[in-house]
Protein backbone atom coordinates (compact mmCIF):
# COMPACT_ATOMS: atom_id res chain seq x y z
CA UNK A 1 0.00 0.00 0.00
CA UNK A 2 1.39 3.54 -0.85
CA UNK A 3 0.88 6.73 0.93
CA UNK A 4 1.05 10.03 -0.90
CA UNK A 5 2.39 13.01 0.29
CA UNK A 6 0.23 15.50 -1.01
CA UNK A 7 0.70 19.55 -1.20
CA UNK A 8 -1.74 20.26 1.00
CA UNK A 9 -1.86 17.67 3.59
CA UNK A 10 0.91 16.47 6.47
CA UNK A 11 4.64 16.30 5.31
CA UNK A 12 6.74 13.08 4.40
CA UNK A 13 7.88 12.64 8.28
CA UNK A 14 4.64 12.85 9.98
CA UNK A 15 3.37 10.75 7.18
CA UNK A 16 6.05 8.09 8.02
CA UNK A 17 5.98 8.41 11.71
CA UNK A 18 2.26 7.56 11.46
CA UNK A 19 2.60 5.06 9.02
CA UNK A 20 5.55 3.69 11.43
CA UNK A 21 3.26 4.06 14.75
CA UNK A 22 0.51 1.33 13.24
CA UNK A 23 3.26 -0.89 12.45
CA UNK A 24 4.95 0.09 9.33
CA UNK A 25 8.29 0.63 7.80
CA UNK A 26 7.95 2.58 5.03
CA UNK A 27 10.45 4.04 2.98
CA UNK A 28 10.09 7.68 1.07
CA UNK A 29 10.15 7.00 -3.32
CA UNK A 30 10.28 9.55 -5.76
CA UNK A 31 7.71 8.90 -8.44
CA UNK A 32 9.81 11.07 -10.81
CA UNK A 33 13.37 9.28 -10.84
CA UNK A 34 12.21 6.40 -9.04
CA UNK A 35 14.92 6.17 -6.45
CA UNK A 36 14.22 6.29 -2.89
CA UNK A 37 15.59 8.51 0.08
CA UNK A 38 15.80 8.59 3.52
CA UNK A 39 15.18 10.88 6.06
CA UNK A 40 11.26 11.87 4.46
CA UNK A 41 11.73 15.05 2.82
CA UNK A 42 8.58 16.50 0.44
CA UNK A 43 10.87 16.95 -2.12
CA UNK A 44 13.55 14.23 -3.62
CA UNK A 45 17.08 15.28 -2.79
CA UNK A 46 17.76 13.16 -5.88
CA UNK A 47 15.97 15.20 -8.80
CA UNK A 48 14.24 17.85 -6.92
CA UNK A 49 10.60 16.24 -7.83
CA UNK A 50 7.88 16.59 -4.93
CA UNK A 51 6.39 13.48 -6.39
CA UNK A 52 6.56 11.31 -3.41
CA UNK A 53 5.12 8.34 -2.49
CA UNK A 54 5.87 5.83 1.12
CA UNK A 55 5.94 2.48 0.35
CA UNK A 56 6.70 -0.72 2.31
CA UNK A 57 10.16 -1.12 2.88
CA UNK A 58 11.90 -4.28 2.90
CA UNK A 59 13.39 -4.14 6.00
CA UNK A 60 16.48 -5.70 5.04
CA UNK A 61 19.81 -4.19 5.17
CA UNK A 62 23.34 -4.04 5.43
CA UNK A 63 25.69 -2.78 8.49
CA UNK A 64 27.21 -0.08 6.42
CA UNK A 65 29.72 1.25 9.70
CA UNK A 66 29.54 0.54 13.26
CA UNK A 67 30.77 1.85 17.11
CA UNK A 68 30.06 0.73 20.06
CA UNK A 69 29.49 3.76 22.55
CA UNK A 70 31.03 2.98 26.00
CA UNK A 71 28.75 3.84 29.39
CA UNK A 72 29.21 2.94 32.78
CA UNK A 73 27.53 -0.83 33.77
CA UNK A 74 25.24 1.42 36.50
CA UNK A 75 24.25 3.88 33.70
CA UNK A 76 23.05 0.43 31.68
CA UNK A 77 26.48 -0.41 29.79
CA UNK A 78 27.99 -0.44 26.56
CA UNK A 79 25.39 0.03 23.29
CA UNK A 80 25.69 -0.36 19.72
CA UNK A 81 25.18 2.66 17.07
CA UNK A 82 25.07 1.45 13.46
CA UNK A 83 24.93 3.14 10.19
CA UNK A 84 22.45 0.77 8.19
CA UNK A 85 22.26 0.57 4.09
CA UNK A 86 18.34 -0.02 3.41
CA UNK A 87 18.52 -3.00 0.56
CA UNK A 88 16.42 -0.15 -1.53
CA UNK A 89 19.19 1.96 -1.48
CA UNK A 90 19.19 4.72 1.35
CA UNK A 91 21.01 4.99 4.71
CA UNK A 92 19.74 5.28 8.45
CA UNK A 93 21.15 5.78 11.90
CA UNK A 94 19.96 2.86 13.84
CA UNK A 95 21.05 -0.07 16.42
CA UNK A 96 21.89 -3.35 16.14
CA UNK A 97 20.08 -5.76 18.58
CA UNK A 98 20.08 -9.06 19.86
CA UNK A 99 24.05 -9.51 19.84
CA UNK A 100 26.57 -8.18 21.82
CA UNK A 101 27.32 -4.47 20.63
CA UNK A 102 31.20 -5.19 20.21
CA UNK A 103 29.75 -8.30 17.91
CA UNK A 104 27.89 -6.24 15.28
CA UNK A 105 30.38 -5.70 12.07
CA UNK A 106 30.58 -3.85 8.56
CA UNK A 107 28.61 -5.66 6.08
CA UNK A 108 26.44 -7.62 8.51
CA UNK A 109 23.10 -8.59 6.92
CA UNK A 110 20.57 -7.10 9.43
CA UNK A 111 16.53 -7.16 9.50
CA UNK A 112 13.98 -4.38 10.82
CA UNK A 113 12.43 -4.46 13.65
CA UNK A 114 9.96 -1.68 15.37
CA UNK A 115 10.25 -1.98 19.04
CA UNK A 116 8.54 0.74 21.71
CA UNK A 117 11.11 2.87 23.74
CA UNK A 118 10.37 6.15 25.45
CA UNK A 119 7.30 5.73 24.53
CA UNK A 120 7.54 5.90 20.86
CA UNK A 121 7.93 3.56 17.90
CA UNK A 122 11.69 2.88 17.11
CA UNK A 123 13.06 0.81 14.22
CA UNK A 124 15.56 -0.97 15.54
CA UNK A 125 17.71 -4.02 13.57
CA UNK A 126 18.63 -7.53 14.35
CA UNK A 127 21.11 -10.33 12.21
CA UNK A 128 19.47 -12.27 9.79
CA UNK A 129 20.45 -15.60 10.94
CA UNK A 130 22.63 -17.50 8.61
CA UNK A 131 21.39 -19.52 6.05
CA UNK A 132 18.11 -16.95 6.14
CA UNK B 1 35.00 27.35 -10.78
CA UNK B 2 37.84 29.05 -8.92
CA UNK B 3 37.55 32.91 -8.99
CA UNK B 4 40.92 34.55 -8.40
CA UNK B 5 39.39 38.03 -8.02
CA UNK B 6 40.13 37.88 -4.33
CA UNK B 7 43.38 36.14 -4.21
CA UNK B 8 45.93 38.60 -2.48
CA UNK B 9 43.54 41.67 -1.66
CA UNK B 10 43.21 40.95 2.51
CA UNK B 11 45.71 40.40 4.81
CA UNK B 12 45.85 39.12 8.64
CA UNK B 13 47.77 41.99 10.63
CA UNK B 14 46.82 41.31 14.05
CA UNK B 15 46.38 37.90 15.92
CA UNK B 16 45.52 37.36 19.30
CA UNK B 17 44.75 34.45 22.44
CA UNK B 18 42.97 34.67 25.40
CA UNK B 19 41.93 32.26 28.27
CA UNK B 20 43.89 29.75 26.31
CA UNK B 21 43.17 26.42 28.32
CA UNK B 22 41.27 27.31 31.73
CA UNK B 23 39.98 30.98 32.36
CA UNK B 24 38.60 30.03 35.92
CA UNK B 25 35.94 33.30 36.75
CA UNK B 26 35.93 34.66 33.24
CA UNK B 27 32.71 34.17 31.05
CA UNK B 28 33.03 33.55 27.61
CA UNK B 29 33.11 37.25 26.09
CA UNK B 30 35.73 38.43 28.95
CA UNK B 31 37.86 36.24 27.12
CA UNK B 32 37.10 36.81 23.53
CA UNK B 33 37.72 40.70 24.81
CA UNK B 34 41.29 39.67 25.96
CA UNK B 35 41.55 37.92 22.67
CA UNK B 36 40.66 41.01 20.72
CA UNK B 37 42.63 43.74 22.99
CA UNK B 38 45.92 41.23 22.12
CA UNK B 39 45.30 41.65 18.41
CA UNK B 40 44.29 44.96 18.16
CA UNK B 41 47.99 45.40 20.37
CA UNK B 42 49.49 43.57 18.17
CA UNK B 43 48.68 45.92 15.03
CA UNK B 44 48.92 48.88 16.48
CA UNK B 45 44.86 49.22 15.78
CA UNK B 46 42.42 50.95 18.00
CA UNK B 47 39.25 49.23 19.40
CA UNK B 48 37.21 51.96 17.72
CA UNK B 49 39.11 51.13 14.01
CA UNK B 50 36.55 47.71 13.69
CA UNK B 51 33.90 48.10 11.81
CA UNK B 52 33.35 44.30 10.44
CA UNK B 53 32.60 41.81 13.19
CA UNK B 54 32.39 38.46 12.29
CA UNK B 55 31.79 35.71 14.97
CA UNK B 56 30.23 32.58 15.40
CA UNK B 57 29.87 30.52 18.99
CA UNK B 58 27.70 27.41 20.21
CA UNK B 59 25.64 29.13 22.81
CA UNK B 60 24.45 32.40 21.47
CA UNK B 61 21.85 32.86 18.82
CA UNK B 62 22.83 35.80 17.57
CA UNK B 63 26.91 35.47 18.33
CA UNK B 64 28.26 38.45 16.39
CA UNK B 65 26.04 40.97 17.79
CA UNK B 66 26.54 39.80 21.03
CA UNK B 67 30.44 40.56 20.25
CA UNK B 68 29.65 43.79 19.24
CA UNK B 69 27.61 45.19 21.90
CA UNK B 70 30.33 43.54 24.78
CA UNK B 71 32.94 45.24 22.43
CA UNK B 72 31.12 48.59 22.67
CA UNK B 73 31.56 48.77 18.63
CA UNK B 74 28.95 50.29 15.93
CA UNK B 75 30.29 48.42 13.29
CA UNK B 76 28.79 48.25 9.69
CA UNK B 77 28.88 44.54 9.28
CA UNK B 78 28.20 41.96 11.32
CA UNK B 79 28.26 38.52 10.06
CA UNK B 80 27.69 35.54 12.50
CA UNK B 81 27.50 32.59 9.95
CA UNK B 82 27.77 29.18 12.28
CA UNK B 83 29.11 26.42 9.86
CA UNK B 84 30.76 25.05 13.27
CA UNK B 85 34.63 24.80 13.80
CA UNK B 86 35.01 25.96 10.25
CA UNK B 87 32.76 29.17 10.70
CA UNK B 88 36.26 31.42 10.99
CA UNK B 89 37.44 30.32 7.90
CA UNK B 90 34.34 31.25 6.53
CA UNK B 91 34.34 34.21 7.63
CA UNK B 92 37.94 35.22 6.29
CA UNK B 93 36.12 34.67 2.94
CA UNK B 94 32.96 36.95 3.71
CA UNK B 95 35.61 39.53 5.12
CA UNK B 96 37.58 39.69 1.95
CA UNK B 97 34.52 40.15 -0.27
CA UNK B 98 33.37 42.58 2.41
CA UNK B 99 36.67 44.40 2.70
CA UNK B 100 37.23 44.45 -1.01
CA UNK B 101 33.70 45.75 -1.79
CA UNK B 102 34.71 48.98 0.93
CA UNK B 103 31.62 47.76 3.14
CA UNK B 104 34.10 47.34 6.11
CA UNK B 105 37.88 49.04 6.71
CA UNK B 106 39.14 46.96 10.05
CA UNK B 107 37.18 43.24 10.17
CA UNK B 108 37.39 41.79 13.69
CA UNK B 109 37.26 37.49 13.50
CA UNK B 110 36.54 35.97 16.74
CA UNK B 111 35.35 33.13 19.03
CA UNK B 112 35.71 32.61 23.04
CA UNK B 113 34.69 29.37 24.74
CA UNK B 114 35.05 28.86 28.49
CA UNK B 115 33.75 25.13 28.64
CA UNK B 116 35.92 23.70 30.41
CA UNK B 117 35.81 25.84 33.15
CA UNK B 118 31.99 27.09 33.02
CA UNK B 119 30.76 23.61 32.57
CA UNK B 120 27.65 23.10 34.24
CA UNK B 121 26.54 26.45 32.17
CA UNK B 122 27.34 25.43 28.95
CA UNK B 123 24.31 24.90 26.68
CA UNK B 124 24.80 23.96 23.51
CA UNK B 125 22.04 25.64 20.91
CA UNK B 126 22.48 22.71 18.72
CA UNK B 127 18.74 21.06 18.36
CA UNK B 128 17.61 17.28 18.49
CA UNK B 129 18.36 15.44 15.83
CA UNK B 130 14.68 13.76 15.35
CA UNK B 131 16.55 10.59 12.71
CA UNK B 132 19.43 10.21 14.83
CA UNK B 133 18.63 11.39 18.64
CA UNK B 134 16.88 8.06 19.78
CA UNK B 135 20.16 5.81 19.18
CA UNK B 136 21.96 7.90 21.37
CA UNK B 137 25.18 8.40 19.53
CA UNK B 138 27.41 10.34 22.16
CA UNK B 139 28.38 13.57 19.78
CA UNK B 140 30.13 14.58 17.99
CA UNK B 141 32.62 11.27 18.63
CA UNK B 142 30.73 8.89 17.74
CA UNK B 143 29.94 10.28 14.21
CA UNK B 144 33.88 10.51 13.57
CA UNK B 145 34.04 7.13 15.12
CA UNK B 146 31.57 5.39 12.53
CA UNK B 147 33.84 7.04 10.18
CA UNK B 148 37.00 5.43 11.59
CA UNK B 149 35.32 2.36 11.59
CA UNK B 150 34.45 2.66 7.89
CA UNK B 151 37.93 4.10 6.74
CA UNK B 152 39.89 1.28 8.62
CA UNK B 153 37.45 -1.51 6.84
CA UNK B 154 37.89 -0.32 3.38
CA UNK B 155 41.22 0.70 3.56
CA UNK B 156 42.81 -1.09 6.61
CA UNK B 157 43.37 2.04 8.44
CA UNK B 158 44.90 0.90 12.03
CA UNK B 159 44.63 2.17 15.57
CA UNK B 160 48.25 2.62 15.24
CA UNK B 161 47.72 4.79 12.44
CA UNK B 162 44.93 7.22 14.33
CA UNK B 163 47.20 6.40 17.50
CA UNK B 164 50.34 7.85 15.37
CA UNK B 165 48.19 11.20 14.71
CA UNK B 166 48.08 12.23 18.64
CA UNK B 167 51.81 11.41 19.02
CA UNK B 168 52.76 13.91 16.08
CA UNK B 169 50.56 16.31 17.61
CA UNK B 170 52.34 15.87 21.24
CA UNK B 171 55.57 15.87 19.98
CA UNK B 172 54.90 19.77 18.57
CA UNK B 173 52.86 20.34 21.61
CA UNK B 174 55.70 19.68 23.86
CA UNK B 175 57.71 22.60 22.14
CA UNK B 176 54.94 25.04 22.97
CA UNK B 177 54.65 26.89 26.47
CA UNK B 178 50.87 27.46 25.36
CA UNK B 179 49.69 24.10 24.61
CA UNK B 180 47.66 22.73 27.45
CA UNK B 181 48.53 18.53 26.90
CA UNK B 182 52.35 18.53 27.07
CA UNK B 183 54.66 15.59 28.38
CA UNK B 184 55.26 12.03 26.70
CA UNK B 185 52.74 10.37 25.08
CA UNK B 186 53.37 6.80 22.84
CA UNK B 187 51.20 5.27 20.61
CA UNK B 188 50.67 2.22 23.61
CA UNK B 189 49.81 5.34 25.55
CA UNK B 190 47.15 5.90 23.12
CA UNK B 191 45.52 2.15 22.76
CA UNK B 192 45.69 1.80 26.54
CA UNK B 193 43.58 4.75 27.30
CA UNK B 194 40.00 4.62 27.87
CA UNK B 195 37.67 3.54 24.86
CA UNK B 196 34.66 6.41 23.88
CA UNK B 197 33.47 5.11 20.71
CA UNK B 198 34.83 2.28 19.05
CA UNK B 199 37.91 2.87 17.52
CA UNK B 200 38.03 6.27 19.12
CA UNK B 201 39.73 5.85 22.94
CA UNK B 202 39.94 9.39 24.53
CA UNK B 203 43.73 9.91 23.09
CA UNK B 204 41.81 10.08 19.91
CA UNK B 205 39.52 12.93 20.62
CA UNK B 206 40.68 16.64 21.33
CA UNK B 207 41.28 18.36 24.45
CA UNK B 208 38.21 19.84 26.01
CA UNK B 209 39.49 23.22 27.25
CA UNK B 210 38.79 26.81 27.60
CA UNK B 211 39.79 29.88 25.15
CA UNK B 212 39.60 32.48 22.76
CA UNK B 213 41.41 34.12 19.30
CA UNK B 214 41.12 37.01 17.80
CA UNK B 215 41.63 37.85 13.87
CA UNK B 216 42.27 41.26 13.04
CA UNK B 217 42.40 41.77 8.67
CA UNK B 218 42.29 44.83 6.58
CA UNK B 219 42.83 45.33 2.39
CA UNK B 220 46.21 44.28 1.79
CA UNK B 221 46.82 48.00 0.21
CA UNK B 222 46.72 48.40 3.84
CA UNK B 223 48.58 45.65 5.26
CA UNK B 224 52.37 46.91 5.13
CA UNK B 225 51.18 49.78 7.14
CA UNK B 226 51.52 47.53 10.20
CA UNK B 227 54.27 46.75 12.32
CA UNK B 228 54.52 42.87 11.79
CA UNK B 229 54.87 40.89 8.13
CA UNK B 230 51.53 41.03 7.29
CA UNK B 231 49.57 37.39 6.24
CA UNK B 232 47.80 37.31 2.71
CA UNK B 233 44.98 35.57 1.90
CA UNK B 234 45.58 34.09 -1.41
CA UNK B 235 43.06 30.93 -1.52
CA UNK B 236 39.53 30.35 0.16
CA UNK B 237 36.97 27.81 -0.57
CA UNK B 238 34.18 26.15 1.14
CA UNK B 239 31.46 23.59 0.26
CA UNK B 240 29.13 21.44 2.55
CA UNK B 241 27.35 18.45 2.22
CA UNK B 242 24.89 17.21 4.54
CA UNK B 243 24.81 18.05 8.59
CA UNK B 244 24.42 14.72 10.41
CA UNK B 245 26.54 11.82 9.89
CA UNK B 246 23.54 9.43 8.93
CA UNK B 247 23.44 12.12 5.64
CA UNK B 248 27.06 11.74 4.81
CA UNK B 249 27.21 10.82 1.34
CA UNK B 250 30.19 8.72 1.65
CA UNK B 251 31.95 8.28 5.29
CA UNK B 252 35.73 8.32 3.87
CA UNK B 253 35.07 11.40 1.64
CA UNK B 254 34.28 14.68 2.92
CA UNK B 255 33.84 18.12 0.59
CA UNK B 256 37.23 18.85 1.44
CA UNK B 257 38.10 17.01 -1.43
CA UNK B 258 36.19 20.34 -3.39
CA UNK B 259 37.47 23.40 -1.31
CA UNK B 260 40.79 22.08 -0.96
CA UNK B 261 41.65 21.99 -4.99
CA UNK B 262 39.41 24.83 -5.32
CA UNK B 263 41.65 26.66 -2.91
CA UNK B 264 44.78 26.15 -3.78
CA UNK B 265 43.52 26.41 -7.33
CA UNK B 266 42.70 30.14 -6.82
CA UNK B 267 45.80 30.53 -4.49
CA UNK B 268 47.95 29.51 -7.69
CA UNK B 269 49.71 26.92 -5.16
CA UNK B 270 50.37 23.05 -5.67
CA UNK B 271 51.48 20.87 -2.80
CA UNK B 272 55.03 20.88 -3.08
CA UNK B 273 54.78 24.53 -2.46
CA UNK B 274 53.31 24.37 1.01
CA UNK B 275 55.34 24.77 4.21
CA UNK B 276 52.87 24.20 6.87
CA UNK B 277 49.54 22.45 7.00
CA UNK B 278 46.90 23.17 9.44
CA UNK B 279 44.06 20.59 9.67
CA UNK B 280 41.24 20.53 12.06
CA UNK B 281 42.43 17.38 13.92
CA UNK B 282 39.27 17.05 16.07
CA UNK B 283 40.10 12.83 16.49
CA UNK B 284 42.62 11.60 15.56
CA UNK B 285 41.12 10.26 12.12
CA UNK B 286 40.46 13.95 10.90
CA UNK B 287 43.55 14.91 9.95
CA UNK B 288 44.08 11.38 8.04
CA UNK B 289 41.12 11.64 5.95
CA UNK B 290 41.65 15.20 5.14
CA UNK B 291 45.38 14.40 3.78
CA UNK B 292 43.94 12.38 1.21
CA UNK B 293 40.76 14.49 0.35
CA UNK B 294 43.24 17.33 0.41
CA UNK B 295 45.52 15.51 -2.08
CA UNK B 296 48.43 15.15 0.32
CA UNK B 297 48.02 11.39 -0.60
CA UNK B 298 45.78 9.06 -2.49
CA UNK B 299 42.47 7.85 -0.88
CA UNK B 300 42.78 5.65 1.43
CA UNK B 301 46.58 5.80 1.84
CA UNK B 302 46.14 8.14 5.14
CA UNK B 303 47.00 5.80 7.81
CA UNK B 304 49.95 4.66 5.78
CA UNK B 305 50.95 8.08 4.96
CA UNK B 306 51.54 9.02 8.53
CA UNK B 307 52.50 5.48 9.90
CA UNK B 308 56.43 6.59 8.97
CA UNK B 309 56.15 9.13 11.58
CA UNK B 310 56.71 11.89 9.45
CA UNK B 311 53.78 14.06 10.86
CA UNK B 312 56.08 14.26 14.27
CA UNK B 313 58.45 17.88 15.21
CA UNK B 314 61.27 16.86 12.96
CA UNK B 315 59.58 14.28 10.54
CA UNK B 316 59.50 16.38 7.70
CA UNK B 317 56.21 17.52 6.83
CA UNK B 318 55.04 20.24 9.00
CA UNK B 319 51.31 19.29 10.48
CA UNK B 320 49.67 21.40 13.33
CA UNK B 321 52.45 22.88 14.39
CA UNK B 322 51.02 24.27 17.58
CA UNK B 323 50.06 20.80 18.75
CA UNK B 324 46.86 20.95 17.34
CA UNK B 325 43.03 20.59 19.07
CA UNK B 326 44.61 17.23 20.34
CA UNK B 327 47.19 18.80 22.71
CA UNK B 328 47.17 22.19 22.40
CA UNK B 329 43.93 24.18 22.55
CA UNK B 330 40.34 22.87 21.56
CA UNK B 331 37.40 24.97 23.17
CA UNK B 332 34.67 23.39 20.88
CA UNK B 333 34.96 25.41 17.83
CA UNK B 334 39.13 25.07 16.98
CA UNK B 335 39.06 27.02 13.29
CA UNK B 336 39.79 30.30 14.12
CA UNK B 337 43.47 28.89 15.96
CA UNK B 338 44.45 27.18 12.72
CA UNK B 339 44.69 30.74 11.47
CA UNK B 340 46.98 31.72 14.06
CA UNK B 341 49.16 29.80 14.69
CA UNK B 342 49.84 29.87 10.43
CA UNK B 343 50.22 33.89 10.85
CA UNK B 344 52.82 33.01 13.83
CA UNK B 345 55.03 30.93 11.66
CA UNK B 346 54.91 33.00 9.10
CA UNK B 347 56.06 35.61 10.26
CA UNK B 348 58.38 33.62 12.70
CA UNK B 349 57.14 34.20 16.23
CA UNK B 350 56.69 30.35 16.96
CA UNK B 351 59.96 29.92 19.13
CA UNK B 352 61.17 26.36 18.98
CA UNK B 353 58.38 24.86 16.94
CA UNK B 354 59.25 27.76 14.31
CA UNK B 355 59.55 26.15 11.37
CA UNK B 356 62.06 27.63 8.45
CA UNK B 357 61.26 30.53 7.27
CA UNK B 358 58.21 29.53 5.53
CA UNK B 359 55.88 31.60 3.08
CA UNK B 360 52.96 29.29 2.65
CA UNK B 361 50.25 27.50 4.65
CA UNK B 362 47.24 25.55 4.12
CA UNK B 363 44.77 25.69 6.49
CA UNK B 364 41.52 23.13 6.84
CA UNK B 365 38.61 24.10 8.67
CA UNK B 366 35.80 21.21 9.86
CA UNK B 367 32.17 21.62 10.94
CA UNK B 368 29.57 19.70 12.45
CA UNK B 369 30.02 16.07 11.89
CA UNK B 370 32.32 16.17 8.89
CA UNK B 371 30.04 18.79 7.18
CA UNK B 372 31.17 21.99 6.46
CA UNK B 373 34.39 22.31 5.28
CA UNK B 374 36.78 25.38 4.25
CA UNK B 375 40.06 25.77 3.22
CA UNK B 376 42.20 29.00 3.47
CA UNK B 377 46.12 29.65 1.75
CA UNK B 378 47.83 32.52 3.54
CA UNK B 379 51.05 33.82 2.32
CA UNK B 380 53.36 35.91 3.04
CA UNK B 381 54.60 39.33 1.31
CA UNK B 382 57.11 37.30 -1.56
CA UNK B 383 54.10 34.81 -2.69
CA UNK B 384 51.71 37.85 -3.20
ZN1 LIG C 1 13.65 11.97 -7.68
Amino acid sequence: MEIRVTAAGPGTERLWRDALGEGRLTLPFCEACGRAHFFPRVLCPHCGANAIVLRPASGRGTVHSTTTVRRRAEEGGDYNVALIDFAEGPRMMARVDGVAPAAVAIGMAVEAAIVTEDEAPLVVFRPVAEGA
Amino acid sequence: MVNPRLRGTAAIVGVGHGGIGAAPGRTAFDIVGDATHAALADCGLKLSDIDGVFAATMVNSMPAVNVVEYLGLRPRVTEGTNTGGSSFLAHLQWAALALDAGLCEVALITYGSNQKTGAGKFVSTSEIVPFEAPYKPRYPVSAYALAAARHMHEFGTTREHLAEVAVAARTWANLNPEACARGPLSIGDVLASRMVSDPLTVRDCCLVTDGAGAVIMTRADRARDFPKPPAYLLGVAAENWHRWVSSMPDLTTTAASRSGPRAMAMAGVGHADLDLVMLYDAFTITPIMFLEDLGFCPKGEGGRFVADGRLRHGGGFALNTNGGGLSCVHPGMYGLFLLIEAVRQLRGECGARQLDRPKLALCHGNGGHWSSQVTAILGTGETL
